[in-house]
C-alpha cells in the first residue's frame, strides 16, 4: 500500500503575540513547527505501516525552508519525502495549492492520501477535499479513527458535532484527519541523524509538474488578500482588587445594571 | 458563469431538522442581498425534507431549492457536492453562503473545486464593496491574531462558508409568501461513492453555548475538577450555561462542546463571566463581542483583563462563593 501524507510548516501561533501598543502581529522569534493535525495524519500512515508493510510519502508545498518539516518526517520513519517547491507557486490560496498537490499526488498514484483537517495559520480545511475533488477521488473529512480492511478498503470513523458516522471508503480515497486521532510519535535519534545528514527531501519545481504559470501563484488565485490588520485593542474596563466579598457586591451590582439580575 | 445579483443560502438540516447557522445565513443573505439589488434564494439537500421548505421561507428565502432524494438520506460529500453543484448551475447566484460546520466545511470546498471558484472559509463579517459590487469576506487567521478580508473579483459565485454563531437570526413571519422549486439533480446509486455503515447520534445532552444568553466560563485558574461545582451552581442561579477554555477541556473538567475560541466556539451571551481564564489570544477571538465581560484572576496582568468591562483581582475559589450568597440573598 502506498500512503501520501500532506503536511505543512506553520509557524506556532500559539506563540504569535499582538504588540499592545502598535496592535500589529509579534512574529519573531516564532518557531516553525509541523501543522499538528498533519502531524497526527503521519502518525496515522505510519500506524498503518506498522502493520501492513506500506510505503509511506510526505508530500509539503511551500518555501525552501520548509524542508525541515519534511526533514522530521523522515525522522519520525516516512520513506520518502518530496517538498514542492517554486516561485511560481507562491502566493497561492487553497484552490491553487489544492492544484499543485493534487498533480504530485496524481504522479506518485497512491492508495491512500491522509491530509490533516486543517492548519493552524490559517484554519480553512479545504485543501483536503479540494485535492480530492482535483483527483476525482471519494474523500472522507472530519476522521478520528482509520480501520483498514484491505489494501482495498478501510472503515473510517467520521466525526460531526452531534455524533458520527463509520463509513466503509474504497481506495483510492482521501481523508482528512484531526489532532484526537491519535499521539504522534517522537522523531528517532538515529533517523534524526541520517535525515539531516543525507540530502533526503526531493524537490520538485514546475518543471517536474509541468503547469502553465498563469494558473498558478497569485495569479491563478480565485481568493485575494484584499486587507490583513490585527484587532484594535478593545479598550479595558475598571479593575478592582478588593476583597471577596466586596468583589461578590461589585459584580452584584453590575449584573443588576445590566438586567442580567 | 453569466450571473444574477441573488444570494443562494445552503440550510443545512441533520435528520430533518434545520441547524441554527442556517437561519442566521439567511438573515445576512438578505442584507448582501438588498445591497446587490438581487433576491435571497435558500437550498435544502435530503431525503424527505420537501416540509422543511415552508420554514426556510418564513425566515426570508424567496425561492426555497429543494434537492429531496432518498440518495440523500445520510450525508456524503459526492451526493451533496452534486446536488448543491446542480442547484448553483440552475440559480447562478451571485454569492453562496454555507455554514462552517463538520458538514459545511466539507462540501462547501468540494463544490467550489468543481465549479473552479473561490472559498473563504469561517468567516466572521461579510459586506458588499459599493464600488465593485464585490464580497467582503472578513475572516481570523493566525489563531485570531490577524483578520483578513479576502475578496473573490473574477471568478463566480463568490463562496463563503460562516462561522455558527456570528450572524444575526432574521425573525420569522409565517405572512411571508415564497416559492418552492424542486430540482431533479440526476443523482445514481454511483454518487454514493463511500457506503455508510452507522450513524451515531451521541445520546449526551446537547449543550449549545451559542444560544446562552449567559456564560459562566471556567479557566485553569479554577484549580481543580472539584471546584466545577460553584461554577455549575453559579450558571444555575444566573439560569446560564457552562463553558470553559481550552485548558480546562484539555484537563477534562469539562466537555470539548463547551469550549470557547479560535478552535472552540465563537459566543457572544450577554453576560461572559470569566474565571480564571488567563484571556490568551485564541480565547478572546471565541468571546471578545460578548455584550458584557466580567473576569476574575488571580494575576493583575492577566490579558482578559484588556477585554473585560470589569475586572476583578483575586482568588476565584473565594469570590464565586461570595457571588453566590450574595445572588441568594
Amino acid at each position: 500500500m502506498k500512503i501520501i501524507v500532506c503536511v505543512k510548516q506553520v509557524p506556532d501561533t500559539s506563540e504569535v503575540r499582538i504588540d499592545q501598543k502598535t496592535g500589529t502581529m509579534i512574529r519573531e522569534g516564532v518557531k516553525s513547527i509541523i501543522n499538528p493535525d498533519d502531524l497526527s495524519g503521519l502518525e496515522a500512515a505510519l500506524r498503518i505501516k506498522d502493520k501492513n508493510n506500506a510505503e509511506v510519502i510526505a508530500l509539503s508545498m511551500g518555501p525552501k525552508q520548509a524542508d525541515n518539516a519534511l526533514r522530521e518526517c523522515l525522522a519520525m520513519g516516512v520513506d520518502r519525502a518530496i517538498l514542492l517547491s517554486d516561485r511560481a507557486f507562491a502566493g497561492a490560496d487553497t484552490w491553487v495549492t489544492s492544484l499543485v498537490l493534487s498533480k504530485a499526488v496524481e504522479l506518485l498514484s497512491p492508495d491512500l492520501v491522509i491530509c490533516g483537517r486543517q492548519a493552524i495559520d490559517g484554519d480553512t480545511a479545504q485543501v483536503g477535499p479540494q485535492i480530492a475533488e482535483h483527483l476525482n477521488l471519494p474523500s472522507v473529512a472530519y476522521v478520528s479513527d482509520i480501520k483498514l480492511e484491505s489494501n482495498e478498503s478501510l472503515v473510517v470513523k467520521r466525526m460531526f458535532e452531534d455524533g458520527y458516522q463509520s463509513i466503509r471508503v474504497k481506495t483510492p480515497c482521501l481523508l482528512t484527519v484531526l489532532k484526537e486521532i491519535n499521539e504522534a510519535r517522537y522523531m528517532r535519534v538515529s533517523r534524526i541523524y541520517n535525515a539531516y545528514k543525507a540530502d533526503l527531501v526531493e524537490l520538485w519545481d514546475n518543471s517536474t509538474l509541468g503547469f502553465d504559470p498563469l494558473v498558478l501563484g497569485l495569479k491563478g488565485s480565485p481568493t485575494k488578500v484584499k486587507k490583513s490588520y490585527t484587532k484594535g485593542v478593545k479598550t479595558a474596563g475598571k479593575v478592582f482588587d478588593v476583597p471577596p466579598k466586596e468583589a461578590a457586591r461589585i459584580i452584584a451590582d453590575k449584573l443588576k445594571e445590566n438586567y442580567i439580575l | 458563469m453569466k450571473n444574477n445579483k441573488n444570494v443562494l443560502v445552503y440550510v443545512e438540516q441533520r435528520h430533518g431538522a434545520i441547524e441554527n447557522v442556517s437561519i442566521e445565513l439567511l438573515g445576512i443573505g438578505k442584507t448582501l442581498a438588498d445591497k446587490l439589488n438581487g433576491d435571497l434564494y435558500a437550498c435544502i439537500i435530503g431525503n424527505d425534507i420537501e416540509n422543511q421548505s415552508n420554514e426556510i421561507g418564513y425566515f426570508g428565502a424567496k425561492k426555497v431549492y429543494v434537492v429531496d432524494n432518498p440518495i440523500l438520506e445520510n450525508y456524503i460529500n459526492e451526493s451533496y457536492t452534486k446536488s448543491l453543484t446542480k442547484v448553483i448551475n440552475v440559480t447562478k447566484p451571485e454569492v453562496v453562503l454555507v455554514g462552517a460546520t463538520a458538514l459545511g466545511r466539507d462540501l462547501a470546498p468540494r463544490v467550489s473545486s468543481r465549479l473552479h471558484t473561490g472559498l473563504t472559509a469561517d468567516c466572521t463579517s461579510l459586506d458588499i464593496d459599493l464600488e465593485t459590487n464585490n464580497l467582503l469576506m472578513t475572516r481570523p487567521a493566525f489563531g485570531g491574531n490577524l483578520m483578513a478580508t479576502i475578496v473573490c473579483p473574477d471568478h463566480r459565485p463568490q463562496m463563503s462558508t460562516v462561522r455558527p454563531g456570528v450572524m444575526i437570526k432574521p425573525t420569522r413571519d409565517t405572512s411571508k409568501t415564497f416559492e418552492v422549486i424542486k430540482v431533479d439533480a440526476s443523482l445514481t446509486k454511483a454518487d454514493m461513492n463511500v457506503e455508510i455503515l452507522e450513524t451515531v447520534k451521541e445520546a449526551k445532552k446537547l449543550i449549545k453555548i451559542e444560544d446562552a444568553t449567559v456564560l459562566i466560563s471556567a479557566g485553569r485558574g479554577i484549580g481543580s475538577k472539584e471546584k466545577m461545582e460553584d461554577i455549575y451552581k453559579l450558571a444555575d442561579i444566573l439560569t446560564g450555561e457552562v463553558s470553559g477554555s481550552r485548558a480546562v477541556v484539555d484537563m477534562g473538567w469539562i466537555d470539548k462542546d463547551r469550549q470557547v475560541g479560535q478552535t472552540g466556539k465563537t459566543v457572544r451571551p450577554d453576560l461572559y463571566l470569566a474565571c480564571g481564564i488567563s484571556g490568551a489570544i485564541q480565547h478572546v477571538s471565541g468571546m471578545e463581542d460578548s455584550n458584557l465581560v466580567i473576569s476574575i484572576n488571580r494575576n493583575p496582568q492577566a490579558a482578559i483583563f484588556e477585554v473585560s468591562d470589569v475586572g476583578i483581582v483575586g482568588d476565584v475559589n473565594k469570590i464565586i462563593p461570595e457571588l453566590i450568597k450574595e445572588l441568594q440573598k
